[in-house]
Parts: C-alpha cells; structure tokens; sequence
C-alpha cells in the first residue's frame, strides 16, 4: 500500500476525531510495544556488533557460508513446491465447492477446514504414524502386494510436501474460493449457449475469472509456507532443513541474537521480495479478490500485461485441448438428442474433489486408534487395546501442568485479543480516522510476517523484561498472533450491521454506552464468538512462541508434545492428540452452534 | 408508438411461416417439485412470443429448457425442424440474453462479440466485419474497445443482443432483458428491441412478469401460472376474451362478479349475488347451473347519466372516488351489496361524484365476458 493512496484516502483531521477514536488506542500501543519495537530492535540489532558499531559482518557471514545460503535456497524450492502443490490439489476442491448448492458447500466447507483446525502438532504427528517405515501406508502397499519392501515416505523431500501441502492446502482452496464465489454463474451458461463447448467455456470463462483467487493462494501459501519449521523439522531430513530450523538452533543453541536478526532480515526480505514481485507482476488489488480489478489489463502490473497475450493464448489452446478431448470421447458415446446428458465431468470432478477432501480431513484421526495400544510403540494396526497411554498422560504432573497452563493462556489470549480487537475494529469500521490503512496493515501484519521472526524478537524483549517463561509473555505474544483474526472478524461482522439500529435507539433515549451494550453488541455477537474462537485456537495450537519464552516445568501443552516428538516418540502422544482433537472439535461444533443461534436470533 | 414495428412483424408470420421452435409436453420437476407441468405451443418464423407470469410459474425454466441449460423431465423440443429435446446448448441453435446481460468481465466490447464466432472457427477478417456490422445495427461502433463494466445497462443490454445476433441463431431467447433497467430506459429499450426484431425479422422468446411489457411488445403471449399455461394469444385475446378468472386478474385490473349461469348461448345471462342480473359474452362451453365470473373492466363501466340507458345496468352508492391525475377512479356499492369499481377520464368541467351519491351505472353486453368459475383440471 503506497503511502500516497493512504493519505489520499485521510479524510481531514480534527481534533475530536482523534479523541472520539481513543478505544483503537489500547491496540495500537499493544502492537507497537510487543510487536514493532522488538521485532525492530532485532532487526537493528543484526546491524550493530556487541561494542554498538554499524556492522555488516553477520550479513557477510550469512552470504559466505555456503550453508545458509542453500538452506534459504532449499527453503524456496519447498516453499514454490509448496505453493504449486497446493494450488493443483487445491483447485478443483475450490471448485467443486463454489460451483455446490450452499448446504453441500457449508458442510464440505467444514471438511476442508478440518486440517486448519486440527493443531498442527497433531497433524504433523498423524502423518509420522501414516508414512513411517512401518506405518499405515506402508503396511497397506505391503499386505497388498503393490510393494515390496516399504517405501522411503518420511524423513525426505516427499514428507515434507506431504505434510506441507496438507497443511497450507486449506488456505489456499478458501482463498481461491472467495473469488470463485462472486464469478457469475450465468457466464459460463452465456458461454455454451454462443457456441462454446464445456472446455472452452470453463477455461477461457471460468479460469480465467479464478486466477486472482489463484493469484491471491499463490502468495498467502508461499508467505506462509517460507516460515514453516514443525513439518520439516519432523517429517523431513537433513537435506530438507528450512531457514526457521536455523534461526531456532542459532537461537537456542548459539544463543546469537545479532546473527539471528541478520537470518531473520533475510527471511523478511525473500517475504517482502515476493510481495514486491508480486504487486508488480499482478497488482496488490488482486489480493482483495475482485475478480473485475484483474480482468482490467490497465490496472495491473506491467508484466503482467507483457504476459498477458501469452497467457489468452495459452488458455485459449486449452479450451480447445479440452474440447478436443471432448469430442474425442463423443465419437466413442455420440450424445443423443432424445436421451439425457449425464454430467460426465461433474462425476469426475466429485471423485477427484472427493480425494483430496479425504486427503485433508482422514490423516489426523490414525491418531485415534494407535493411541489405545497396548504396545509400548507406536504402530498401525495398534497392539490390543488398553487406556494404559491415557492413564500415563493423566498421571504425569508434566503433562497435566502443561495442559492446564495451555488453557489458561488460551483463555486469557482469547479475552484480551477479543476486547483489543473489537474495540479497534468498531473505530476502523464506523469512525474516519487518519492513516486508516496505514493502521490496519500495521494490525494485520502479524498474519503475514514470519511466525518465527516475532518469536525471536519476542524472546529478546523478555529477556530484558524478565518475562521469559510466565504466562503473561505467553499471553502478551499469542494475542499479537490472534488479534488480527479478531479485527478482521469483527470488521466483517459490522460492515453488514445497520448503524442506523444505533442512532434509533439514541433517539429511544439510550446513551452510547447503552446503545453499545444492549443493541450493538448482541447483534455482532456471532462475531464476537468467532474471534474469541480463532484467538483461543490460535494460543492454544502455538509452538512458535511457546518454543522460546517456555521450556521446562514451564512448558505448554504443544512445547510439551514438540520435545517428545523430537526425544522420544511413543503413544502417549497419541493419547494426547486425540484428546486435543475429541476436545477442538467438540469446542468448535460449540461455537458454530452458539454461532448460528447468535445469527439467528 | 410500437404499432409500425409490430405491424411490420406481423405480415412476416404467416401461418405457413416455417415452424423455427415446437414445445411438446415439456415438464420439468425438481426432485419432488413440479417446476413445469406440462407447455406445448410453435414459435413461428419472425415471430415474438413473451412467457408472462409471476415468479414462479414455471416461465424461466421452460426458456432454460429451450436454451439446453435445463435437461426437462419429459416431452420434447424441436428447433427449427430438428429434435433437440437434450441437445447440449453450443450444439442448439439459439442465443440467449440473459437477464444480467452476462457479458464476459475480462474481454472487451469486441471480443465479448467475437466470442461466438470464434467458437465457430470463423477466419479473423470475417470476425472483424461481423462485429463492425452487428455494433453498427445496435448503434454502438464506438465502444468496441471498453470493457463491459465501462458501458451504462442500456449500452449493455444493447451489446448482449448484439452478441446474439451477431451469429444469426434461429432463435433469440430473452430472460427479463429489461429488469435491471429503470422505467424510463426500459420504455426506450422496448421500442429498440421491437424494432430491432421487425427490421432484422428476428425470432423471439422473450420472458417477463411485467404485463404492459408482455402487451407492447408480442406478436402473442403465453400467460403461465404454476408451471402451466394459462392462455397463450395475441395481447387483445388475452386482455378482452380471457380464458380463465386467472388471465382476467392478472392482466390489468378487473371486477369479478360470482354467479351461475341462467342461459347459455353467445350471449349469456349469469345471475350474481342478491339476484344481479348480468348479460356477457362468452366463448366457452357453459351449461345452466354451472358456477361462473363474470368480468368487467373498470374503464367499461360508465355512470349513467339521466336518461341514458346500457345493457347492464345497476345502482349504488358511491364509496369513494380518488382522482389521481388524467383519470378518476370511483368505487360503487350497489344495492345488491357489491363493490364494482369504475374507471373514468377526468372532466375538468364535470365535478367528481362524491361518497355518499346515488348513482346508476351500466356496461354493455360486448365489455362483459363469462367465465367457467372453477380452473381448469390441472
């Protein structure tokens, strides 16, 4: 966002406005306290030497050992891969579900999500059990005679993607689904009835009208997936270290905050390349997902207009490829002009759209079975059956203080980052203030920037402040995470709320404060509960933070269940998982409940 | 207004005009849900034909049908001499306006037109002509190199009749073309397209819920109501000689009268409430005794003054009377306890009857149709 268009859009400054917008203020001064200050301070920290002189000497060392550079390398080519992956598998899902009756997409919508929901932990671990040497997929490759001896799933590049592409396929089918959703089902129907055929119709038409949703997956998975370390870390090699993996064990083991910085700077800056890149390439106004703002050649980047007649061209070949196939097909089945058609390519596109779905959502539940073993090890299908792992977990103080630590920060993250975000989100709605989006990219930045990046800055600023290991760090850093899902929720909620409620029930006599409580706030109420929902999931699912600023008898229930997965897995984990499971599902079938009732009423 | 266009339309459907589109025995049902009941007429060269009927009947479906969007459940359809009951849409030849005009966002004025012809594998040059010849016809050359969203909704309207015509289907289907559109647009819209469809003797299916719309522009309507057809005639048929009490309310307004009928024949005397004696016309087999409506127009039913005398005649109090504008509307009790409203253009010379006042009313035998009271078994 240039600085220009910010200022543009200001609308004058006066002086009560500044006053009237006071409740955005308690955010602002949480966000610039805990999340610029340090993450500026570790940046500027990689610039100075110990004697608090400019120097570049921990870029220098960064660039020539050959090292760090090929982890940043290895770090792209999984993140492109990535990125590619999840895109192709992606699509079609996306598809299916914008192109559903709304029941059949809500309900798929749930299934596609589930992986999103389920902690990251606990997936990762699920897919440890699944690809193993001896685990579920091997054994059934195996007893079925496709294979003969097991195949190398883990521990490898093939691993990472696995589990990579499970976990960032959900956001990128959501972000390509809210475009498809606003293409104009009548298009594709205009398109057959002037004479095109479902092939050219669907790529010249309907995937052409995707690709900001493509566009916009493309950049939130690759962002995304540059951080990751829990999927490498487990399901990976050596040969598949990430740039994360490094900042962590320089960190934790070298305990070298200024050449952790210069690693973080570089994280950032292949992050902020990207966006670059891609706002010249595409335009940023593709990211809001209009699909009218791309169509116009004019507004967008200037490679992509270079790229574009390439692009007609290549789409328009496969419109006729498609057909072409089609017609192929035809002479095998003529079409009949007195018998129905069958829907052939909608058969298709449910089983293919179908596998992937069972991809997304079937992984995490292996967790359930093996956590009854009777063995001592982790294996599928599981030995006997006995509670004996459940009984080691609720008989172990580590595990238990774990677990109670991870609620109470979970909800205390959920209480602060949802009054800090409201608050802020009915100012950014309903009032004009000065550098307004200036000040919801400052807000929503966290959701973007390296996970690990903040961590770092995070655990420097506790060192100074001794906040290192207490709850109130962990809180402090999961609401940074967890207040952007609040505002954007919020945000969204009172965009369709109908402010003239309010000044009818000023009219009625009720003060703002009044109006406030008794009219607005039970109206946004669905909102609420979904940003209180997002900000508990996401403190409770976090390693990231919880890596640095605990350990030990401080430890959260993820940090707990990261060092057993590192040292020694065996199926308490298990047990574990599939009670944080029994207990996100049971939580968020709640809040959807609580949702609908609150729409409803 | 429309009169030289449809006058011109008209001479080209002959009875031996070729038959371009046959419906038969099309229904179509949802699940359990009968969205088409059952709908045969013939759409003849050059003609235009408006589906009419409030939402839900059954209207967009059959055009979808006709379309290829929509597989119905039975019956067949023909275009133009060729069986294309499930024929897919790009194999059919018809063109489709939809009622968001559904021009493609991302191409161009003149590629959202050269899209069909493409399509058709048609060599560049050609292409290029056809789009100059069709833009010219809608009188819009000048947009050629704008995006859809660039253009006000009469431009597009203008351009997704052009992307039609530009590959000459044998029929052109309408959905509601005009109801994004505000009043006064439409009005202009209407006399275009009618003529647009005189000069290039274009055939029409044309779809709306909006009556004076169906009236001024088709050459017949086909009034549905849910999932059947009601009545399917010129816009005079439906409006003097309705078939049904549904065809008679849902065009223009109406006073209905419950009685049975006395005597048969062409001209029939119904009996109405409290022994109002009624004479009409009829055009359907009614046998005395048969429970029967008898319709009148408001704007057939005179007052009376001193001496003047109709075939009808009845007398009342005036309930209320609204002037609003070029004519009055005035609202009789009669003696016989019915409430029969009269429309009038308004004399400035002559003061309004106002409530309370005795007045005697009357209309002619030729204003009054008899009408079976039940509807037709479904």
């Amino acid at each position: 966002m240039s600085m220009a268009m910010v200022e543009a859009s200001a609308p004058p400054l006066s002086q009560a406005g500044w006053i009237r917008a006071w409740p955005i203020y308690p955010l602002l001064l949480f966000v610039l306290a805990f999340f610029v200050y340090p993450v500026a301070q570790i940046l500027w920290l990689s610039l100075i030497d110990p004697d608090g002189h400019f120097t570049l000497a921990n870029y220098v060392h960064a660039a020539t050992t050959p090292v760090y550079l090929q982890t940043l390398g290895i770090t792209f080519q999984i993140a492109v891969w990535t990125t590619l992956l999840a895109i192709l598998a992606g699509y079609p899902v996306a598809y299916l579900l914008a192109t559903s009756r709304v029941r059949t997409r809500e309900a798929l919508t749930l299934l596609v999500l589930m992986p999103f929901w389920t902690s990251f932990l606990v997936r990762t671990f699920a897919w440890m059990i699944l690809l193993g040497r001896n685990g579920v997929v091997n054994h059934l490759l195996v007893s079925l005679g496709i294979v003969d001896a097991p195949l190398s799933l883990i521990f490898n590049f093939t691993g990472v993607m696995i589990g990579m592409v499970h976990s960032m396929m959900p956001l990128a089918v959501m972000a390509m689904l809210s475009v498809m959703e606003r293409i104009d089902g009548n298009l594709v129907k205009a398109a057959r009835t002037l004479g095109a055929r479902g092939g050219n119709a669907f790529w010249r038409i309907y995937f052409r009208l995707s690709m900001p949703g493509i566009a916009a997956a493309g950049l939130l998975v690759f962002i995304t997936a540059l951080g990751f370390f829990i999927v490498p870390s487990l399901l990976g090699g050596r040969q598949q270290t990430m740039i994360s993996q490094v900042i962590i064990s320089v960190v934790q083991e070298l305990l070298n905050w200024r050449f952790a910085g210069a690693l973080s700077v570089m994280l950032l800056a292949a992050s902020a390349l990207v966006f670059y890149l891609y706002d010249r390439l595409l335009g940023m106004s593709t990211l809001s997902g209009s699909a009218d703002d791309v169509a116009d050649g004019r507004k967008s980047g200037v490679l992509a207009r270079a790229g574009s007649a390439a692009g007609e061209r290549l789409i328009a070949a496969l419109g006729w490829m498609t057909d072409r196939a089609g017609a192929l097909l035809e002479t095998v089945m003529p079409p009949r002009a007195d018998r129905p058609r069958r829907a052939w390519s909608r058969l298709v596109l449910g089983i293919v759209a179908g596998l992937i779905i069972a991809f997304l959502c079937l992984p995490s539940l292996f967790v359930i079975p093996v956590s009854f073993t009777d063995g001592s090890f982790i294996e599928f299908p599981p030995k006997g059956f006995s509670l004996r792992w459940y009984e080691t977990y609720f008989t172990s103080p580590g595990w238990v203080a774990a677990t109670t630590r991870s609620f109470v920060v979970a909800l205390l993250t959920g209480f602060v980052a949802t009054v800090l975000g409201t608050a802020a989100a009915i100012v950014l709605v309903r009032q004009r203030i000065m550098f307004r989006m200036a000040i919801i990219t400052l807000v929503l930045a966290p959701l973007v920037l390296p996970r690990i990046i903040i961590a770092v800055a995070l655990f420097y600023l506790y060192a100074q402040l001794n906040l290192v290991g207490t709850v109130a760090g962990l809180v402090i850093g999961h609401t940074i995470l967890a207040v952007p899902y609040v505002v954007i929720t919020v945000m969204a909620v009172l965009k369709t709320y109908d402010e003239r409620l309010d000044h009818a029930a000023w009219t009625l006599g009720a003060s703002k404060w009044q109006a406030l409580r008794r009219i607005t706030l039970p109206q946004i109420k669905g909102g609420l509960i979904a940003g209180f929902l997002f900000a508990f999931i996401t403190s409770f699912d976090d390693l990231t933070i919880a890596l640095f600023v605990t350990g030990g008898s401080t430890s959260t229930l993820p940090r707990q269940m990261w060092n057993d997965l590192l040292l020694q897995v065996n199926p308490t984990l298990a047990a574990v998982s599939t009670l944080i499971l029994v207990f996100v599902t049971a939580f968020i079938v709640l809040a959807e409940i609580l949702r609908r009732r609150a729409v409803a009423g | 207004m429309a009169a030289p266009a449809s006058g011109a339309a008209r001479e080209a459907i002959t009875p031996d005009a070729p038959v371009k589109l046959s419906i038969r025995n099309v229904g179509k049902t949802y699940g359990g849900i009968t969205a088409l009941e059952s709908a045969s007429f013939d759409l003849r060269q050059g003609e235009f034909l408006t589906l009419l009927g409030p939402s839900g009947s059954g209207k967009t479906t059959l055009l979808m049908i006709v379309a290829g969007l929509v597989q119905p459940t039975r019956g067949e359809v023909w275009i133009d001499g060729k069986l294309a009951t499930y024929t897919m849409p790009d194999k059919r030849d018809v063109g489709v306006v939809f009622q968001n005009y559904a021009l493609f966002p991302h191409l161009t004025i003149r590629e959202n037109i050269a899209f069909p012809l493409r399509m058709r594998r048609m060599p560049e040059t050609r292409i290029a002509q056809e789009v100059a010849r069709v833009l010219d016809i809608v009188q819009l050359p000048h947009v050629a190199a704008r995006l859809p969203r660039e253009l006000s909704g009469g431009q597009q309207q203008r351009i997704a009749l052009a992307r039609c015509m530009v590959y000459g289907p044998s029929i052109i289907l309408m959905d509601e073309p005009l109801g994004a559109l505000d009043r006064k647009l439409r009005d202009r819209m209407q006399l275009e397209i009618k003529e647009l469809h005189a000069r290039h003797a274009i055939t029409v299916l044309y779809v709306t819920h909006d009556q004076e719309e169906a009236m001024a522009m088709s050459d017949r309507v086909c009034l549905m109501n849910q999932g059947q057809i009601e009545q399917i005639g010129t816009p005079r048929e439906l409006y003097f000689k309705p078939s049904t009490p549904f065809v008679a309310d849902f065009l223009g307004e109406s006073n209905m009268l419950d009685g049975t009928l006395e005597k048969a024949g062409d001209v029939a005397l119904m009996r109405g409430p409290h022994g109002l004696a009624v004479r009409a016309r009829t055009h359907q087999v009614i046998a005395p005794g048969d429970a029967v409506k008898a319709v009148v127009r408001p704007e057939s039913v005179r007052l009376l003054r001193e001496g003047e005398t109709a075939d009808n005649e009845a007398a009342g109090d005036v309930t209320e009377a609204v002037f609003v504008g070029g004519v009055s509307r005035i609202f009789i009790t009669l003696t016989q306890g019915v409430v029969i409203s009269a429309k009038q253009l308004t004399d400035a010379a002559v003061p309004q009857p106002r409530p309370g006042e005795r007045v005697r009313i009357g209309w002619n035998i030729d204003h009054g149709v008899v009408l079976k009271a039940s509807e037709p078994a479904r």
